[in-house]
């Protein structure tokens, strides 16, 4: 991992770091990526990744529910802790000219 | 009555024989944080709305519909969402959220009204303190302070329900939830000399719990005995609709173990775990471990033998990998889990900022701590195209391996035993600056997260300055009663779990 990469990936992220923080989080960053080498080591040929837990245990079914409203409107309490609104509507920065 | 060092249930006894009222006790306990708020253990108190509470819960005792946990005090860790309470998971990004609904958690413990029928009835004492979205194993990640340890102010109260660690050993809170993704609970329970119970994955609900790593957070109590951690349990735990990973057969008596015999018809009180196989994994005593830790956990494992348990070794030998497959498989969860942070719909908003890309850009900045950064950027870089396959997937198929080698040790035995932690509470600031130093700490928990299965932490001594020293019991799937069964079996021989706190007053 470089510099760039530490950049790039803070970018992909949605973070911004300047130079100097870039350059305090690399070292870190390399430290936890030889830990995470020791992985290339292991043979897992043939193996499936595990994503859940449950996988292992059973069949993960997927529960469905009737298809009908369950939840009544809550609008001035979901708004209550948004930054800016309006007329019941989240206000961000314009984006269409 | 010094209701601070009394179990909750004697607590509930004393409640249904009217010898206190729910009000009464909390008033006592909001008296105490107000009186010890020097631990850092708690982020959010409203003494008003927790006296509602339990004015509510003393209505339902009179009228004779009360639960066995009606009219408890009890406090929730911060990553719990709570109407009334503000929710921040100790983070600067959610300062003064206010959440529009109760956890599924927080709901079932709660008091019952027409959404929540079946509440426990129990009181909220307010919302504790831990690690940033719940990402450190010493709580000094959170945006309000770390909580400190009551058994040494100048020590860590582990994470990162470290608030909730805090809170019960002080006496501030009879018992408090907490939820565990790599450790968390069981950790900080052994830090404060706490006992904690991580169940199963999917038995706990996860709706209203603000995610870090959807596949490995599971919440569970932490109290003073198993027996209390049992009661609490069998309230929290329930099939959920809302949480699409909820187990169906959730609901449970986890307390119906408690006072019987390992085996059914053993008539011997003197050996009650007689018939019970204890695992030692050789790799949980290795190279790593602090000589008084290794002492106590060996020590606890000659009482078990005594009470009739057969000491057995196994092998759990991916132990150390456990590391680097949490470290990848944790940050990749939660990069994606708080992508949803970006200070449009709630949250802190940058002040300024040129266009939609630079407010997220700002607003996530300014409002994350360096360690979530950290951690974001780290789970950004691993599922990048190009090291998907080399980094996560590769953790995944290792998550199996380690997953496939507990249920080989279980052939040879019904519970595993270990210590929780390497060593006892670190002093604050020791491990800080280096992030893969805090890391290694948690190389006998991570394992039970990756694999999903249940683990308790149990108090089995302390070190030469008096820090306590946690063991650790894991089970099966779906053994949470038989591991409460084991804890408290060896609580009824044993009394580090007595005893308080020496800091607190």
């Amino acid at each position: 991992m470089k510099l760039d990469d530490v950049q790039r990936i803070a970018h992909l992220s949605r973070l911004e770091l300047s130079q100097k923080e870039a350059e305090a989080v690399l070292p870190q960053l390399q430290a936890v990526f030889s830990l995470v080498e020791e992985m290339q080591a292991v043979n897992t040929e043939g193996l499936e990744p595990l994503a859940h837990p449950i996988l292992f245990l059973r069949e993960l079914a997927q529960p469905l529910r009737v298809d009908q409203v369950s939840e009544h409107d809550q609008r001035a309490e979901n708004m209550q802790s948004a930054p800016a609104q309006q007329d019941g509507y989240f206000l961000v920065p314009k984006v269409i000219e | 009555m010094s209701w601070h060092n009394t179990s909750v249930a004697l607590m509930a006894k004393a409640l249904a024989a009217k010898e206190v009222s729910s009000k009464e006790l909390t008033q006592y306990f909001l008296d105490r944080i107000e009186s010890e708020k020097r631990w850092n253990a708690f982020i959010d108190v409203n003494a008003h709305l927790s006296l509602e509470q339990a004015n509510k819960a003393d209505s339902l005792i009179s009228n004779g519909k009360s639960g066995r946990l009606t009219g408890i005090p009890i406090a929730h860790k911060d990553v719990f969402v709570t109407r009334g309470w503000k929710t921040t998971a100790a983070s600067k990004i959610l300062a003064g959220y206010q959440s529009p609904f109760d956890a599924t958690v927080v709901a079932n413990l709660g008091i019952p009204d027409a959404n929540n029928p079946n509440g426990a009835g129990m009181v909220c004492l307010g919302k504790t303190n831990m690690d940033e979205f719940a990402m450190g194993s010493s709580n000094e990640n959170s945006a309000y302070g770390p909580a400190l340890n009551p058994w040494n102010a100048s020590c860590v109260a582990g994470g990162s329900s470290g608030g909730s660690a805090a809170a019960v050993a002080a006496g501030l809170a009879p018992i408090a939830t907490g939820t565990d993704t790599g450790g968390s609970i069981r950790q900080p329970a052994a830090f404060c000399g706490l006992t904690g119970i991580k169940p199963t994955y999917g038995r706990v609900s996860r709706y209203g719990m603000i995610a870090y790593a959807s596949s490995l957070d599971q919440a569970g109590p932490m109290g003073k005995t198993a027996e209390d951690c049992a009661l609490l349990l069998s309230a929290m735990s329930s099939h959920d609709p809302r949480d699409s990973t909820s187990l169906s057969d959730s609901g449970e008596d986890y307390d119906r173990y408690l006072n019987q015999a390992w085996q059914e018809g053993n008539a011997n009180p003197a050996k009650p775990l007689e018939g019970l196989r204890v695992g030692l994994p050789r790799e949980f005593f290795a190279d790593g471990l602090a000589a008084d830790v290794a002492k106590s956990v060996n020590e606890a494992a000659k009482l078990l033998e005594n009470l009739g348990a057969k000491l057995v070794e196994v092998r759990l030998p991916k132990t150390k990998l456990s590391i680097p497959v949490y470290y990848v498989l944790a940050p990749a969860e939660a990069s994606s889990n708080l992508s949803r942070f970006d200070g449009v719909r709630y949250g802190h908003r940058a002040s300024e900022y040129k266009d939609l890309g630079d407010m997220y850009q700002k607003s996530r900045t300014e409002g994350f701590g360096a360690e979530v950064r950290r951690r974001i950027m780290i789970g950004t870089y691993v599922l990048c195209h190009g090291y998907y396959d080399a980094y996560y997937l590769q953790a995944q198929k290792i998550r199996r391996i380690i997953a496939s080698d507990f249920q080989a040790a279980f052939k040879e035995c019904d519970v595993i035993l270990g210590p929780v932690a390497p060593d006892v509470a670190w002093r604050l600031g020791e491990k800080s600056k280096d992030p893969v130093q805090m890391y290694l700490e948690d190389i006998y928990t991570l394992s039970t997260n990756l694999a999903g299965l249940p683990a308790m932490s149990v108090p089995c001594g302390f070190n030469a300055s008096n820090l306590p020293i946690g063991m650790q019991l894991i089970g099966n799937y779906f053994s949470e009663a038989r591991l409460l069964q084991i804890a408290h079996q060896y609580q009824q021989a044993s009394d580090w779990h007595m005893r308080q706190a020496s800091e607190v007053a």
